[in-house]
């Protein structure tokens, strides 16, 4: 044992913070149940009768990401690896985002497809639906789980619950008002859990530093060395050695694939947008919530950094000795470190609200890829609408009971963002090769499209493999952004050996789906009424969150 | 091009209650509640905890002006019925 006291990880809320997080949770109930009243259809259920404003879809698709497993998380990245964590924001978000508004979206919204794999089997065939409807359910699965040992983690930290209590009881929540209002209900709470959010992160981030000296304090005080300080080249964060090859490995494996394969075509971001009411405002929902993603490390990976400096135990855990917490325990222990009560008791209605919004986004988009996908067009086909709305009910269900089953899986993981990468690395970076391919390239066939999503997913669950059995060795991320670089590569090629050696769908049929074929008036759209100004022109917001990136990089080089 | 037959007629989704009343309403409570306990309920052990400042105080203080931002955009910007563009 070390020689530090026991850590304490009790939050110790007073009756005051107990009252403001009951507050959060009832107008949380409320527009579940508010919700409710507008749901006639399946698609007014599962897809919010596409009828949401640009700023409720834009927040709410920064806010479906805002998981608790992205709080802690990255806050853990912080404490551990200090700014090269933002890279995961910058490099790692941004040009995919602006890449999804400005390019993909009008292909999205524009074939008026109801879900990520109903595009593939409009650009591709039944087959390629079905193997990417498949795996995105099972990662949704696996994905919520994590989510809930993330929320589990947080409520063993402040009521000392045990987890195998408090992850069935937060399951329960979600499931209450996803039930009831369906997408609605899951993003208008979306949007108000950003707020929340960010009341969370916002004075963490004042208090924090206020106590270190501020922002120069915290770079004398922080330990590691300038690497903690500079996002580049992110060596520890890699684990590569050489500079060049680190920068290389974020650049390719993290900036393009990982992040291109999460953001164009993750169908719980996806959705949000397709919810949207028009073009227009299905392709600003990306680009307006770029603005917060590239602020947002401002205020998360600066607090984890905060912990590690105050908070001894972190401090232990730095320096290579034993500790009796770990760095997922960083946000917590910055809470109770900084926070006086009040501000505590919104700092977890906080926790508690990215919790919610990480795992209703993961359970929203499974029942819809569930009930349209896999059950409408496969298993029950030729159903009355009726029906497919009270699949839709049961499978939100069905998900959170087996979310609850895996989130005992995420429990073996010392540090979260591993493990999520992992099951990125596997499923997106595929993904994103066979849409790529499939956008630019009209030659490409229906059975490249499901033999290259399998080849891919296989290399780079063989990458895992090899990694986890000591075979190569990558330490931090590194073996997940060359797992998704193998993805993506091996897609590629099996996808246009298979193409050329099989034959091609007939042109007029991918109309709408192919960018040759797509003439441009159908890509941009007319801009209704209400979509008018200056300020809304989505290449205009697309070029003005780059630049902030860009100032972003420069002020932390 | 022609309609798929996922279009269904104009959705009530779109006739929901405005988002902006209850952000506006949850700051509001918050805000006020922080600005009590910064004024009367916070002494100098807690206020040492997040170096020197009041911090009760101030989050309140933004939490109301956040609350007040989104209850003017709701007055100016009234939502309108579907379908209602022009």
């Amino acid at each position: 044992m070390s020689l530090l006291a026991a850590t304490d990880l009790r939050l110790h809320p007073s009756a005051a913070d107990y009252l403001l997080v009951a507050f959060y949770f009832v107008l949380v109930l409320a527009i579940g149940i508010a919700a409710r009243r507008s749901i006639s259809s399946s698609l007014d259920f599962l897809l919010s009768g596409r009828a949401l404003p640009a700023w409720v879809t834009g927040l709410a698709f920064i806010s479906a990401n805002l998981g608790a497993l992205e709080l802690i998380g990255m806050a853990a990245n912080g404490a551990q690896y200090g700014v090269p964590t933002a890279h995961y924001y910058w490099v790692g978000a941004i040009p995919a985002m602006v890449f999804l508004g400005l390019v993909m979206m009008p292909f999205y919204y524009g074939s008026k497809v109801r879900s990520v794999p109903e595009f593939l089997l409009r650009r591709f065939n039944k087959t390629t639906q079905r193997v990417n409807a498949v795996s995105f359910a099972v990662a949704s699965v696996f994905i919520a789980g994590v989510n809930l040992y993330a929320l589990g983690l947080v409520l063993e930290a402040l009521l000392g619950w045990k987890l195998q209590v408090a992850i069935p009881i937060a399951a329960a929540v979600v499931l209450a008002y996803t039930f009831f209002g369906g997408l609605s209900a899951a993003i208008y709470n979306e949007v108000l859990q950003f707020f929340v959010i960010m009341a969370l992160l916002i004075p963490l981030t004042v208090a924090g530093l206020n106590r270190v000296g501020g922002w120069d304090g915290l770079t004398d005080k922080v330990r590691g060395g300038a690497e903690q300080t500079s996002a580049w080249p992110g060596s520890q964060l890699t684990g590569i050695d050489s500079s060049t090859w680190s920068v290389i490995g974020i650049v390719f494996g993290l900036g393009f694939v990982l992040s291109f394969g999460y953001w164009t075509t993750n169908f719980a971001e996806v959705q949000r947008a397709l919810s949207a009411r028009s073009m227009s405002a299905a392709r600003r929902t990306p680009l307006i919530g770029a603005f917060p993603k590239a602020l947002i490390p401002l205020v998360i990976v600066i607090p984890g950094m905060v912990a590690a400096v105050l908070v001894p135990g972190l401090q232990a855990l730095k320096d290579g000795q034993t500790s009796d917490v770990t760095y997922n325990n960083a946000l917590p222990l910055l809470m109770k470190e900084v926070l006086p009560n009040g501000v505590l008791g919104v700092a977890i209605a906080g926790l508690l609200a990215s919790f919610m919004a990480g795992m209703a986004a993961n359970v929203s988009s499974f029942n819809t890829v569930f009930t349209y996908d896999l059950w409408q067009d496969w298993v029950r086909p030729g159903r009355p609408d009726g029906y497919y709305l009270r699949v839709a009910r049961t499978v939100t269900v069905v998900g959170c009971v087996l979310a609850i089953g895996t989130a005992s899986l995420a429990s073996t993981s010392q540090n979260l963002m591993d493990y999520v990468q992992a099951l990125f690395s596997f499923f997106n970076a595929p993904l994103f090769a066979t849409f790529l391919l499939g956008l630019f390239w009209k030659r490409m066939t229906g059975t490249a499209g499901w033999t290259g999503l399998i080849a891919g997913t296989a290399s780079a669950v063989l990458v895992d493999a090899l990694s986890r059995s000591g075979a190569i060795s990558l330490a931090g991320q590194g073996a997940s952004f060359v797992g998704a670089s193998a993805a993506f590569v091996v897609d590629i090629a099996v996808s246009v050996a298979v193409s050329l050696a099989t034959a091609p769908r007939p042109e007029e049929e991918l109309r709408g789906l192919v960018w040759s074929l797509t003439p441009r008036h159908e890509r941009v759209e007319q801009a209704g009424e209400a979509d008018r100004g200056w300020y809304r022109s989505p290449a205009l917001l697309g070029g003005g969150v780059l630049a902030l990136t860009a100032v972003m990089y420069g002020l932390f080089w | 091009m022609s309609e798929p037959e996922t279009d269904a007629p104009p959705s009530r989704a779109s006739t929901l209650f405005d988002l902006r009343t209850i952000i506006a309403v949850l700051f509001a409570v918050y805000g006020l509640v922080l600005l009590g306990i910064g004024l009367w309920g916070t002494d100098d052990a807690q206020r040492a905890k997040s170096g020197g400042t009041n911090l009760n105080l101030w989050t309140g203080l933004a939490m109301v002006v956040l609350a007040a931002v989104f209850v003017l955009w709701a007055r100016l910007r009234p939502l309108r019925p579907p379908g209602d563009s022009g």
